[in-house]
């Protein structure tokens, strides 16, 4: 099942998708355009990978490293399916990353990599924008490069775990104004999905609705005011995001 | 009544003796050049312990550092404010210790050295004047002093970091922003007992304990 945060006539509620309309929980079937799409979850912790497929860490010149390079963002980053993403005026480079996004679903400790899917509530999808002129080297990347008021669009749904049997072997497109810009494939990953939730459990206990981003491929362009960024992941769905001016 | 935080977080390189250690490397790879925006992280929600809750020291490690720190508790939303304004968004003062894993290196994030579970303790929120941001800070471990600063001697004083973190993250009522490690921070082992002291607010205890 798909599910949904939704702002609609009024409330935020939940929908489950079906046949290309939204169930509330109330039983209407409403359309897809007739809601504002929210982040399908409200993580307290949100951890994001870096330099996690070999392909992107060759065209940054990176090595990948020998244990994840992991860093954390505020929930305050987060913005839903078809929302607006500010480009900081003056800045020359910022790129989107598509990527796998984990969403914990019991509360998790010391999991071992042979029990990490039975801590999976499901997937979604994250467009972890990135502003390559903030970068510096000190806990690089830095939370002005990546921990950005409403600059990591995810949705638009939660999938459930048990509809992804394989998540390592989903196909990963970026589109910039319906250019292909970016593919790979989440085989491709540095760390898989069962290490990552072995190696942060091991010393972080992760609550339900708490989100790791797996790391993206390679293919990472500059991205302007006005550009519709199109992030999709193979049975996991398509999420649209506007890049839009700073105007302060 | 206070907002509960959404987010806690800490700097690193805020203390100017720190800075000044530390300077001679800032040129130098990994570095090649001295930080510009403030060095941040964050204190996950995993690591909140209140005074009086043991600090697991993970297996495998010797000692934790103990950094006793000034905590700005945020009272209403600071979205890219001015320094001169920052002041009106600070609702109370508190007392953390901010505690990590020793490291050396600044260059990649430090997630576990940071964020490991029950790393950060968090007195009570404190009103005081918002104005006031000259505080003694004191650390003591088993009731000696091994820590003793000021916050004037903060690279980037309370009102410009409040401004220079608000300018992308928006800060939200029950946040809390931390004003720097003193570099004089002791480490710990377990058994020791860690007292944050700042005189005008308070204190705050809590004894390490092997994991």
């Amino acid at each position: 099942m798909k599910h949904a945060r939704i702002a609609y006539s009024g409330a935020i509620k939940h929908a489950t998708s079906h046949n290309g309309q939204l169930l509330l929980d109330d039983g209407r079937l409403i359309s897809q355009e007739s809601v504002i799409w929210l982040p399908p979850v409200t993580p307290a912790i949100i951890l994001a990978l870096g330099l996690n497929y070999t392909s992107h860490a060759k065209e940054l010149s990176f090595q990948p490293p020998k244990e994840p390079l992991a860093f954390s963002k505020t929930p305050g980053s987060l913005i839903g399916h078809l929302g607006q993403t500010r480009r900081p005026a003056g800045v020359t480079h910022m790129h989107y990353e598509c990527e796998l996004a984990v969403v914990i679903g019991k509360t998790a400790r010391s999991v071992p990599r042979q029990r990490a899917h039975d801590f999976i509530a499901g997937y979604t999808i994250a467009n972890d924008y990135a502003i390559r002129d903030y970068l510096e080297n000190y806990y690089r990347p830095n939370l002005r490069v990546k921990s950005r008021d409403h600059a990591t669009p995810i949705g638009p749904f939660l999938v459930d775990a048990a509809d992804i049997p394989d998540p390592m072997n989903l196909r990963l497109t970026t589109t910039v104004n319906g250019k292909l810009t970016q593919q790979g494939n989440t085989k491709d990953m540095v760390f898989d999905i069962p290490f990552l939730i072995e190696h942060f459990t091991s010393f972080m206990t992760l609550q339900p609705g708490d989100l790791i981003l797996t790391g993206t491929p390679e293919g990472l362009v500059n991205v302007n005011p006005g550009d519709e960024v199109i992030t999709e992941i193979e049975s996991i769905g398509r999420l649209i995001n506007t890049i839009v001016e700073d105007w302060t | 009544m206070h907002d509960l935080p959404r987010s806690v977080i800490g700097i690193a390189l805020n203390f100017r003796e720190t800075v000044a250690r530390l300077a001679p490397s800032f040129t130098a790879p990994p570095y090649q050049a001295p930080p510009i925006a403030p060095v941040l992280y964050l204190k996950t929600p995993n690591t909140w312990i209140k005074p009086g809750d043991p600090i697991p020291c993970p297996a495998g490690i010797s000692h934790l550092r103990m950094a006793g720190t000034l905590g700005i508790v945020i009272a209403s939303t600071a979205c890219r404010v001015t320094p001169q304004n920052a002041v009106h968004h600070i609702g109370a003062f508190t007392i953390v210790n901010d505690i990590s894993i020793p490291h050396d290196s600044f260059y990649r994030p430090a997630l576990r050295e940071r964020c490991s579970d029950s790393f950060c303790s968090i007195g009570p929120p404190t009103p005081l004047l918002p104005t006031q941001h000259d505080f003694e800070i004191d650390v003591l471990v088993n009731n000696i002093l091994r820590s003793n600063v000021r916050t004037s001697s903060l690279v980037r004083p309370i009102p410009q970091l409040i401004s220079d973190v608000s300018e992308f993250l928006t800060l939200h009522p029950g946040d809390i922003l931390l004003i720097g490690e003193p570099d004089t921070s002791p480490l710990c082992a377990p058994g020791d007992k860690v007292r944050i002291e700042i005189p005008g607010i308070g204190h705050i205890e809590n004894k390490v304990v092997a994991a």
